[in-house]
């Protein structure tokens, strides 16, 4: 979502913004169209600003070790005493398998369709197309295909490995098609230098084109996983929606995850579940802005104009 | 790695393949696999939705699927009348709409015409950030901070009810203005300044150059921004299941009524442990393919008209 393919003149000269020219030919119709204009925005993050302050103002009570100590429960007399400990461990599996399955893939096909693809080929854009498309296809469709195909068919069942199929499945689009940007970025004179030196194609891609490409990479694949991390759709399908009260421990363990312990606490009616699940959305939502945070730093700091 | 070094001469044909190391079609071959992925996921959907909903449709008829008025898969006098579940989506992603193409235009063309460039740098990550909160949490928020004020706030006496469709959608449209805003300021971006340049040439002012030349200009760009908004409202599960409800029964005709959608019915089934191969269980199948078949639909369209304003101006 971050591609902004605004020409790099418009940021140094800007002739857009020309508060002089504009100031002169003023007239009310215009001030009023730029404060609508205004008003859109600072609508949307108002709202930013509410969802946070409610969630830290509800879950203030439990914002403490307990929630990464004490396992969940659904018994409303031991809430008191609960937390969200296997939800986190269950999220560390969850994202650290999809992260091992889905960078490398989608990493591979966008160096694929980059580097080697002849995109006048039907196929080549096919492919492409597919993965337009697939961006675009809702998370539960692939809770259903995880059901369908590979819960039931293939025989993974309800637990960890599948989950981790199914959401490297759903963010592999993200992947590529932010790899695709990061690599295209990488100057075609950096790779003709390498030909020219006598190396081949894949010695130019591995030692020239990925190295370059590496900070636009990192920033699609983190931006990627939060994604993941926040998804819970298509997890519902596949077995996670029970008070789990043990930490995964190989691929086949049954599991569950923050998203999906935020919302078997919010369906309890008791006041200390709904804390529970606020102190548990603060918690997510701190690891999703850290991460968003280091994209958008890596993305700044080590981005090369060239 | 060990250079190849041709010795003695070699046949010109040796040459051109001289620098080909046979790891290099190994690779390839590895590259190309990891790209056939993204197939076979688009293979495996059709595959998971279409035999089971014609497993489906050989019980139930198409005829009564689509005109029914009443969806009880659970209840004990069975009806799979897909109506119910379609209004409650339609309502749902209508609201959604309303709201967030005014405030995604409105935004962008702030963003892309007015905003000094360190603000637009400084307001653009943020956007994407807001587009990268989890949806269970945007539900949190609906059922337990909007709805509150929402029933507060109802004029007359039929209060929206503790779960309705109008809440939910409210939560959505919030939910998908940042992927409105941003789509469309790239969009926007995209038109040439030349445009503008020739615009304030002819003594036009700045909301004249933002809304008769620059939307004009990036128009079917910010139509795929609001396609793709809306396919994304169609989509969106957890919402609607948290602050929507689950009730199927009857068609939803108004919006403060408590209803589930396609993909909330689909998490609510799934959440019960139906038999495998009941036709309960079929359900989740047939709802998804209607999902998918409109989402694909959408997405189709969007992606047309982003390739339209690609062409136009690159």
């Amino acid at each position: 979502m971050s591609a902004t393919s605004t020409p790099p003149a418009s940021h140094a000269a800007n002739p857009r913004h020309r508060p002089s020219l504009s100031q002169r030919r003023s007239r009310p119709g215009e001030v009023l169209f730029k404060l609508a204009l205004q008003f859109c925005l600072l609508v949307a993050f108002a709202f930013l600003v509410a969802l946070i302050a409610f969630a830290v103002i509800k879950g203030w009570n439990r914002l403490d070790p307990r929630l990464w100590e004490e396992m969940p429960t659904g018994a409303a007399s031991r809430v008191a005493r609960a937390g969200v400990q296997s939800a986190i461990t269950g999220t560390l599996w969850v994202i650290g398998l999809t992260a091992a399955i889905c960078l490398p893939i989608g990493i591979a096909s966008a160096i694929y369709l980059e580097e080697y693809a002849d995109n006048t080929r039907w196929y080549n854009r096919l492919l492409e197309l597919n993965i337009q498309n697939l961006a675009g296809v809702p998370s539960i469709v692939f809770g259903i295909l995880g059901l369908g195909l590979i819960a039931r068919v293939i025989g993974l069942g309800f637990t960890v490995i599948t989950a981790a199929i199914v959401l490297s499945l759903l963010v592999l689009p993200v992947v590529i098609i932010a790899s695709r940007e990061a690599l295209r970025a990488v100057p075609r004179s950096i790779r003709q230098a390498s030909y020219a030196l006598g190396a081949t194609r894949w010695q130019t891609t591995w030692r020239q084109v990925l190295p370059a490409a590496v900070p636009g990479m990192s920033t699609g694949a983190i931006l990627a996983l939060s994604r993941a991390l926040g998804e819970a759709a298509p997890l519902i399908l596949l077995g996670a929606v029970t008070f789990i009260r043990f930490n995964p421990d190989s691929l086949l363990s049954s599991y569950t995850t923050l998203p999906i312990q935020i919302y078997n606490l919010i369906k309890e009616p008791q006041a200390e579940f709904q804390e529970l699940a606020a102190a548990a959305i603060v918690l997510l939502l701190v690891i999703l802005l850290a991460l968003n945070s280091a994209a958008i730093l890596i993305r700044n700091r080590f981005q090369k104009r060239w | 790695m060990a250079v190849i070094t041709p010795g003695a001469p070699v046949p010109a044909a040796s040459v051109r393949r001289g620098r080909r190391r046979p790891g290099e079609r190994i690779i390839e071959g590895f590259l190309v696999l990891a790209a056939v992925v993204s197939i076979a996921t688009t293979i495996g959907i059709i595959v998971s939705l279409l035999f089971p909903t014609v497993e489906f449709f050989g019980e139930v008829s198409i005829i009564e699927f689509v005109t029914g008025t009443q969806w009880t898969p659970l209840f004990s006098i069975k009806q799979y009348g897909v109506l119910p579940l379609l209004v409650g989506t339609l309502w749902v992603t209508l609201i959604a709409t309303v709201i967030a193409v005014p405030l995604g235009i409105g935004a962008a063309i702030y963003l892309s015409e007015y905003a000094h460039p360190g603000t637009r740098k400084f307001l653009k990550p943020i956007l994407e950030v807001l587009a990268g909160i989890p949806t269970v949490v945007y539900g949190f928020f609906a059922l337990t901070f909007l709805n509150p004020i929402l029933i507060d706030l109802w004029p007359s006496d039929g209060k929206p009810e503790f779960q309705n469709l109008l809440v939910a959608g409210i939560a959505m449209g919030i939910m998908i203005v940042p992927t409105v805003a941003s789509l469309a300021e790239d969009a926007m971006s995209a038109v040439p300044q030349s445009l503008r340049e020739g615009a304030y040439a002819l003594a036009s002012t700045k909301m004249q150059v933002a809304t008769r030349v620059v939307v004009p200009g990036a128009l079917s760009g910010i139509v795929a921004a609001i396609v793709l908004g809306v396919s994304r409202a169609l989509g969106e599960t957890m919402i609607v299941t948290i602050a929507a409800g689950l009730k199927t029964d009857g068609i939803p005709w108004s919006p403060i009524d408590g209803a589930a959608t396609m993909t909330s019915f689909i998490a609510g089934a799934a959440q019960g442990d139906l038999p495998v191969d009941s036709l309960d269980y079929l359900t989740i199948f047939a709802v998804g393919t209607t999902l998918f078949l409109f989402t694909f639909a959408l997405n189709a369209l969007s992606i047309r008209l982003v390739r339209k304003f690609r062409e136009v101006y690159e």
